[in-house]
């Protein structure tokens, strides 16, 4: 078996189309190349329409017939092209020349924001300790000498830049999980205020004690300590306003794609949007079932068959109506009684079905080879030492009786990219060594998992751009609306900002639930 | 051809009948304030407590007095019923010194209007 499962078959609904072909449509033809697999990536199928010339409906003279192929022979031609075999599509090369591009300009500016933000901390972390020591250095010998309340606040000073050493680290210097488009605008004004902060003491300090080398050496010790007292105030108000603010679930987003309509609804806080653009990344990766494009092909079907089905005359002469041939068009679409939504139907029926009778194949093929197998306890392992086998080997050993079953499923699905036969056994092995059922085995194939399920090479979406007509780094409100593009498909936000909610309260006493009984008496008299 | 609905007040006499040591009025009362009205299925509004015919025996005196089963009582010998217990309703009808009752009743009819043009 390849290491790649099979490729679909040539399943193309315009074979039903070409089936139904009206008059005119006879002399077209249909031509399909078989779909290929890159690297086990989408599948295009490549479909090429051609419609037959314009029949003028006044005159027949050649050169008429001539000029009006020549016309509509852009518009009338449907082509959905692929690729082929020894060719890169257009999209691949947008895709290799974004990743070149984007590696290198980003990684400067997340180094730049790193190496100002160490640099600031050190210099603050030793301000307060140059405050101290500077004095001993230049004129030791003229300080009054340091008492016990002196030598105490030593000690608090250590203790305090012992507890904001531990509390930057803890808040701060953490893995950067995102590259964001436009600076934190929290973070660069608490930078700019610890700057302007400790700008201004020093400046306090060089004036007033350097300069006029000021003897009174606790005071210059109580002034340290109130320095180191003001940054772990800052620190606080650093925890406030970038962790404690944006807790409070505030604004409800619905997400939806694009390409299916997968919608999800998450709660934030206030955050600005770029932030809340991470968060619903973030959880995209987990909530989200996998982008497979293979499910999208029939819905583009169908909107090329309704493309092609019409075509417009102009009679009036070469005026150019654009939108009066669309309007007409429109009209005509709607009037037609076309009975596309019935295949619809019966189509969608009859999947569903040979889906369910696969599964139920798959199901029992899996049970009967999970039967063959069974755990040898540590006793047992000394006994028989003949035909034992570790994970791997028992998952080879069954795979066989069950893989055609597997494949021809993954196969309706749609989902023979996402699994390859090397992750197939792998997870086989998985599920024996945890003791796990058939049942859980199957899980992860049976109904499509989210993206992180997957290997990273299927995920289709790890370059995302925000798309926003506000400026993102300003808060969330009410009604905005965001769009996140990767290159396949985009995430359509929607920002709801929770009710306020009027609580108001009623007291029942306990004692006040009381019966009575629903009477309805006939008395003859 | 249509159907109209419409109520009708009628005075009915009834007399009653000597069974053994009782006198007999030959119908059903269902109905009153202490009852559920929505458990009445003679009644248009469902929140009428009024007292309602809900039985009338056959060849009885009430039957014979021209009572149909659905008429709502109003009055009993002048006593009003629209606001009385059941219990109330039963001793009103049911005294023992009273030979004869005289009813106003409410009764709900049904009648079939004919079309002028069938009657031209």
């Amino acid at each position: 078996m390849s290491a790649a499962m099979d490729t679909e078959s040539t399943y193309s609904g315009y074979s039903h189309y070409s089936g139904h072909s009206k008059k005119a449509h006879r002399q077209g033809r249909d031509r399909h190349k078989s779909p290929r697999s890159k690297d086990g990536s989408r599948s295009e199928k490549s479909v090429t329409i051609q419609t037959p010339p314009a029949e003028p409906l006044l005159g027949n003279d050649a050169s008429r017939a001539e000029e009006g192929q020549d016309d509509n022979w852009g518009e009338t031609t449907t082509a959905i092209t692929g690729t082929s075999e020894h060719s890169i599509s257009q999209e691949d090369i947008a895709r290799i020349s974004k990743d070149l591009e984007d590696s290198v300009g980003l990684d400067c500016k997340r180094y730049l924001g790193l190496t100002v933000a160490a640099v600031l901390g050190l210099l603050v972390f030793l301000t307060p300790i140059a405050f101290i020591l500077l004095p001993q250095i230049l004129w030791r010998d003229d300080l009054e000498p340091c008492g016990t309340v002196c030598e105490g606040l030593f000690i608090s000073v250590a203790f305090k830049l012992l507890i904001l050493l531990i509390g930057t680290w803890a808040l701060f210097f953490r893995q950067p999980k995102a590259d964001i488009p436009r600076v934190f605008v929290f973070r660069a004004l608490l930078l700019v205020l610890i700057f302007l902060f400790v700008f201004s003491y020093w400046l306090f300090y060089g004036v007033r004690i350097l300069d006029s080398k000021d003897t009174n050496y606790q005071g210059i010790v109580q002034y340290a300590v109130s320095l180191v007292d003001a940054l772990l105030f800052i620190h606080y108000l650093a925890i406030v306003l970038l962790e404690l603010r944006q807790l409070q679930p505030m604004f409800t987003v619905k997400v939806v794609r694009s390409t299916d309509g997968e919608s999800r609804y998450y709660s934030l806080g206030h955050l600005s949007i770029q932030r809340a653009a991470l968060v619903v990344l973030e959880n995209y990766y987990k909530d989200f079932t996998v982008y497979n494009p293979a499910l999208l092909t029939a819905s583009k079907s169908r909107a090329a068959k309704h493309m092609a089905g019409l075509k417009v005359y102009n009679v009036d002469g070469p005026g150019n109506n654009a939108s009066g041939q669309s309007r007409a068009m429109i009209a005509a679409a709607a009037r037609r009684r076309d009975s596309s939504h019935n295949e619809l139907y019966y189509e969608e029926a009859d999947h569903e079905r040979r889906v369910k009778k696969r599964r139920a194949r798959l199901v029992v093929a899996v049970e009967e080879a999970f039967t063959h197998i069974k755990r040898l306890q540590a006793e047992e392992q000394q006994k028989a030492p003949g035909e034992m086998m570790d994970p791997r080997e028992a998952a080879q050993a069954i795979f066989p009786s069950m893989a055609r079953a597997l494949q021809k499923y993954l196969r309706i699905t749609r989902q023979q990219q996402y699994h390859s036969m090397e992750s197939i056994l792998q997870h086989l092995s998985f599920c024996i060594t945890n003791n796990m059922t058939p049942k859980a085995f199957l899980e992860r194939y049976l109904n499509p998992g989210p993206t992180l399920q997957y290997d990273r090479d299927r995920w289709f979406s790890k370059q995302w751009t925000l798309v926003s007509e506000e400026a993102v780094t300003n808060g969330l409100q009410d009604g905005i609306v965001f769009v996140l593009k990767c290159l396949d498909f985009s995430l359509v936000v929607n920002v709801k900002k929770i009710p306020f909610i009027k609580l108001s309260e009623e007291f029942i006493d306990p004692k006040s639930h009381k019966f009575v009984l629903r009477l309805q008496s006939e008395t003859s008299v | 051809s249509f159907f109209i609905f419409f109520s009708f007040q009628q005075r009915i006499e009834i007399h009653k009948l000597r069974q053994g040591d009782n006198l007999i009025l030959g119908f059903s009362i269902g109905g009153g304030i202490d009852q559920d009205p929505t458990q009445n299925p003679f009644s248009e509004d469902k929140t009428d407590k009024g007292i309602y015919v809900t039985r009338v025996t056959e060849g009885g005196p009430a039957e014979v007095a021209g009572l149909q089963i659905g008429d709502k009582i109003m009055q009993v010998n002048g006593w009003d019923m629209t606001m009385v217990t059941h219990d109330q309703a039963r001793k009103r009808l049911t005294k023992r010194n009273e030979e004869v009752v005289r009813l106003l009743v409410t009764r709900q009819s049904l009648q079939k209007a004919v079309q002028q043009s069938m009657m031209s």
